[in-house]
């Protein structure tokens, strides 16, 4: 297929994880806030929301001062943010649109719905919009066009860089979210284990819709090496990274089959599977949680890159 | 005046027998029927996207040309004789083209002043003396045609570059097949389906001597913010092609590449649907970023075919267009079975008194316009109109050709009170590649202004499902 | 007369492009009076397509590049025999009616003061043949547009270099098209080698100059920079329209960075 078509459906399944895990950021945030005032009055979730996606400045530029509704403003509606739900749901329609013939009809329909029903929140009063309802109405969205892509679409190359893009996108995605949640949100090390530190915990689960499954999982026990155990290196949490990763092996194998070409792509998927299967928590911790996170991210975004230059580039031969 | 109009379905001797089998039909038609099926068929073209965008108007970019339900109908012999003019203009056009890029011997024979072609903008000193693929330029001639009487056709204009509109002919027939299927049982309509298939063949007939496989043919479009994407992605999916914008193909040693999934691929076959000027920043405008830079020398040097040929334009420039019926003689030796209106070059002393002196009673368009923009219609124009038209030719005559208003034919048409006769073009699509191919039938534009001469769409025209009758 | 030339035009890239494309026209054409010896055109790392004539009778080559990290160098080296032809272009097999040559482009549009340059040029050569009337046109030029590098660019048009009052041989070539045009003769732009000017002064060794089309004789060369018709010390390459069109190398770099360009051009004559 065009390179120019499957890089519009890689960064289409990209944008649209992507505005589910503002979303779900977004959430995170607003039930922090809900907790009552930390040590010393020093409040800095919203701020390390905003660190975790890189865009403070963007921000401070915009607003000044770190005001809860001016974050949430930011998060979900602003245009001028990048990540921002609406402009990722925008972005994921202009590339859905340029490949349209690529799409099922359910497909195009659940994008294109999404899309008017985002202009239809945008043109509503404000204040009469809840954190709750923004973030609800995102994941439903999400999910919705996840199922018809996953019910409909025929299983071709398309499919695959769709896929791919889910893939990488929600291991980097969880990478963050943890990395968030360990590095930046406890305002010191002493913090660590305290009431504050397990009530995150909690929060950050339930964020990715995970807080249940954990309680299956582990025996309700929370524990940071058990958390991190589970959204790291549990395979049947499809969030966590080693599923992201065994994912998105899955999808370059069949394209590496399909086309009867294998590829660096590959070979960086293989890589990074090969260290995340072998794994222990305790080596994890053992490196440093936020440095582990770090990497990963890294490593990551090069399989990223090296996806686009095998295969979006049109150039490799 | 009215009168004087040739109606396609009722002549002096009542109704006339290629719509015979229509009569009983919009007859038995209740109003509400009809509108629900108008709403209907609006319906059906909103699903298949069928939009289009009218240049410099702003507006809705998403708005449909309007769909008369009631179709246009051709007797099998007047379709043959209408056939057989067609594919001869159409083959006068390419022999003039591939004569005046080579030894120009219809300027040689005096048959046409040289400066009308060498001094042509559209004529490209880039491609002269290059022989595209069995000396084919212009591989989709849209022919422009208006009937006057039950015999008389007049060629309007000819379309030798990217002539568009052929998705409306075959989705209004999809349409209609929809909507009225027991139409199509009680009349024996000739099949457009084939078109695309026909268009493919044609295309593959011209890939160059250097592919030694199944050609890799693409469609090259602007890119989805122009107004006729819809057509390019709904020709790209009928034959079964890429639609590929410039950014995806790139030139690399003596040929163009696509960018795949799998690596470059080789394109032999490229039916671009954009200008020439834009075609390749190396060769033409340095600050085209819709084309493809290098692609001119891939072309020049056999590696790749490119339908329409650059400078297929200098052909269908309406200066050029009064000496196609002398090509028809120069080139086929053959009599013009269609003839052009008569038309007045302003750039000549003479006819442009005329035409200065007759304003009122004329059409004057621009040599290089088109879409029935910067064209006056005499007649339908007032006296304000008319002198600031005078001045504007007055100021370079040579950019201006003038006709006399046709009394174009009319065709019944569901307006708001019932069925009204309003004015039609009829623009045919023929195919020119190793074969020349004419599919039964074309786009009926129809003025849906009552009285309205003017079928542009961007000017209140809409479209008409056209019917041939097939033959006994 | 054998001369040797080496030609080096080199770009840097402060930062890693995406690709580069060409199209280059540094080949001598085939004509009398000019014998190839020996020719290179060479570009390391990129892809060469083969070498065509077009209808111009030009030698065209393209080169592409997939990515470039900081510099691309094109090299031209070769030796080439020359013969005085007083500036007749003969035995030049090309396909473009001449006539097609009459058209103007936005760099040869002709200006009010260069419409007066060319009446005045011509005042008293009223009858006289369309050679002599070429002749006059060149020498007006030269007159007109006293030869200073830098008062002048590379898009610069020749209604601007008039109204500049000065420039160079890009300059002297379009401002003599945009009047040949005037007097109805046939006009293009060609760009070439030169090896010394007449008095064997020091001079730009990249050059370009007009070609005239005077019937009974062909295409004809006239330099306006240097007052002369091109000779054995003249090296054609190709022709266009004008300079852009004409240009020896036409390039595009893709994911355009900030370039420098470096032109080095040694011509010499071999002792015989």
């Amino acid at each position: 297929m065009l390179s120019r078509t499957a890089a519009n459906l890689f960064w289409m399944a990209r944008y649209l994880e992507r505005s589910e895990t503002t979303a779900r950021l977004l959430d995170l945030g607003f039930r922090n806030a809900l907790l009552p005032n930390t040590g010393g009055g020093f409040r800095n979730e919203w701020s390390a929301i905003l660190q975790s996606k890189g865009v403070v400045q963007n921000f401070t530029d915009k607003y000044g001062e770190l005001k809860q509704r001016n974050v949430e403003s930011f998060l979900f509606f602003d245009q001028d943010n990048p990540s921002s739900v609406a402009s990722c749901i925008t972005a994921a329609r202009e590339n859905a649109r340029i490949v349209r013939t690529a799409l099922t009809t359910q497909v195009w329909d659940a994008i294109n719905t999404s899309y008017q029903e985002l202009k239809e929140l945008m043109r509503r009063e404000r204040s009469s919009l809840e954190v709750p309802e923004l973030t609800d109405w995102t994941l439903r969205t999400a999910a919705l066009i996840r199922g018809a892509i996953e019910a409909t679409q025929l299983r071709n190359d398309g499919y695959r860089f769709m896929n791919l893009g889910y893939a990488v996108e929600r291991a980097d995605n969880t990478a963050r979210l943890l990395d968030v949640k360990y590095y930046v949100l406890l305002p010191s090390v002493a913090y660590v284990g305290s009431g504050l530190d397990s009530y995150q915990w909690t929060t950050l689960l339930r964020a990715l819709s995970a807080h249940r499954a954990y309680n299956w999982a582990y025996g309700g026990e929370l524990s940071a090496a058990q958390i991190a155990h589970f959204l790291i290196l549990n395979q049947k949490f499809p969030r966590s990274l080693l599923s992201c990763c065994l994912e998105a092996n899955a999808h370059l194998d069949q394209l590496a089959r399909m086309y009867d070409r294998s590829t660096p792509a590959q070979e960086a998927a293989r890589a990074l599977l090969a260290e995340l299967a072998e794994a222990k928590i305790e080596d994890v911790f053992d490196e440093g949680m936020h440095e582990f996170l770090s990497r990963m991210i890294a490593q990551n975004a090069r399989l990223g890159q090296c996806i686009h230059d095998q295969y979006l580039t049109g150039e490799a031969r | 005046m009215a009168e004087t109009y040739f109606n396609e379905m009722y002549d002096a001797n009542g109704l006339r027998a290629p719509y015979r089998g229509l009569e009983g039909w919009y007859q038995d038609m209740p109003t509400e029927f009809r509108a629900f099926k108008q709403a209907e068929a609006e319906e059906l073209f909103r699903r298949f996207g069928i939009t289009f965008a009218v240049y410099g108007e702003g507006g809705d970019p998403d708005r449909l040309i309007p769909f008369d339900m009631f179709p246009r109908v051709f007797a099998a012999d007047e379709w043959r004789r209408l056939e057989r003019g067609i594919k001869q203009r159409a083959r006068a056009l390419n022999a003039f083209l591939s004569d005046v890029y080579d030894r120009g011997e219809i300027i040689r024979a005096g048959r046409i002043p040289a400066d009308l072609v060498y001094r042509n903008e559209a004529y490209e000193i880039a491609v002269s003396g290059f022989r595209p693929p069995l000396g084919i330029y212009s591989h989709i001639v849209g022919i422009d045609l208006v009937r006057t009487g039950a015999d008389q056709f007049y060629v309007l204009e000819d379309n030798c570059r990217t002539p568009s509109g052929v998705s409306y002919m075959l989705e209004n027939r999809e349409v209609m097949m929809r909507m009225f299927p027991h139409l199509f049982q009680e009349n024996r309509v000739a099949p457009v389906d084939n078109y695309a298939r026909l268009l493919k063949r044609t295309m593959a007939s011209v890939a160059p001597a250097k592919c030694d496989r199944d050609p890799n043919i693409v469609i090259l479009t602007p890119g989805h913010f122009n107004s006729a994407y819809y057509e390019h992605s709904f020709l790209a999916d009928l034959m079964g092609v890429e639609l590929v914008e410039g950014q995806d193909l790139f030139v690399e040693g003596d040929f163009c590449w696509m960018r795949t999934t799998e690596g470059p691929k080789k394109v032999d076959v490229i039916y671009r649907r954009i200008d020439d000027a834009f075609l390749d920043p190396l060769c033409f405008r340095p600050d085209s970023a819709l084309g493809v830079p290098g692609l001119m020398n891939v072309y020049r040097s056999g590696g790749v075919t490119i339908c329409s040929a650059p400078g297929a334009g200098v052909a269908d420039d309406k200066a050029i267009y009064t000496f196609v019926p002398e090509m028809v003689r120069f080139y086929l030796g053959e009599a013009p079975i269609l003839e052009n209106v008569p038309t007045w070059q302003c750039a000549r002393p003479d006819e442009l008194k005329y035409v200065q002196e007759n304003l009122s009673d004329l059409v004057v368009k621009e040599v290089h316009g088109s879409g029935g923009y910067g064209m006056l219609v005499g007649p339908k124009a007032d006296k304000a109109t008319i002198e600031t038209f005078a001045a504007k030719l007055a100021e370079n005559p040579s950019n201006y050709i003038a006709q006399p208003t046709l009394a174009l034919s009319t065709c019944p048409t569901f307006v708001e009170e019932g069925i009204a006769p309003r004015h039609v073009d009829l623009r045919p699509y023929c195919l020119v590649g190793r074969d020349v191919e004419l599919v039964p039938g074309g786009l009926t534009r129809v003025a849906l202004t009552e009285g309205s001469l003017v079928v542009n769409s961007s000017q209140g025209g809409g479209v008409k499902d056209t019917w041939v009758i097939a033959e006994e | 007369m054998i001369l040797t030339v080496l030609h080096k035009t080199r770009y840097d890239f402060a930062t890693p492009v995406g690709g580069i494309i060409q199209s280059l026209r540094l080949t001598p054409a085939r004509c009398e009076g000019q014998k190839v010896l020996d020719w290179r055109v060479e570009v390391p790392g990129a892809v060469m397509g083969e070498l065509f004539r077009d209808g111009a009778g030009d030698y065209i080559q393209t080169a592409s590049l997939r990515s470039v990290t900081d510099h691309v160098e094109v090299t031209v080296s070769g030796t080439i025999e020359t013969q005085d032809t007083a500036g007749v272009l003969r035995g030049h097999r090309e396909r473009v009616p001449p006539r097609a040559y009459l058209r103007h482009t936005p760099r040869t549009a002709p200006n009010r003061a260069i419409r007066e340059l060319c009446e005045a040029a011509l005042a008293d050569l009223a009858g006289a043949g369309d050679l002599d009337r070429a002749h006059a046109l060149a020498s007006a030029v030269h007159k007109a547009l006293p030869y200073t590098p830098g008062a002048t660019h590379a898009h610069t048009t020749a209604a601007e270099a008039m109204n500049e009052g000065a420039g160079v041989c890009q300059d002297h070539a379009q401002v003599l098209i945009a009047c040949a045009h005037l007097a109805g003769l046939p006009a293009r732009y060609v760009s070439g080698y030169l090896n010394a000017t007449e008095d064997g002064s020091p001079h730009e060794a990249s050059h370009a100059w007009a070609e005239i089309f005077i019937g009974g004789l062909g295409w004809v060369g006239f330099d306006a920079s240097n007052e002369t018709c091109p000779n054995e010390h003249y090296i054609r390459l190709g022709s266009g329209v004008d300079a852009q069109d004409a240009a020896p190398i036409r390039g595009l770099v893709l994911g355009g960075a900030e370039e420098t360009l470096d032109v080095t051009v040694v011509i010499e004559a071999q002792q015989q």
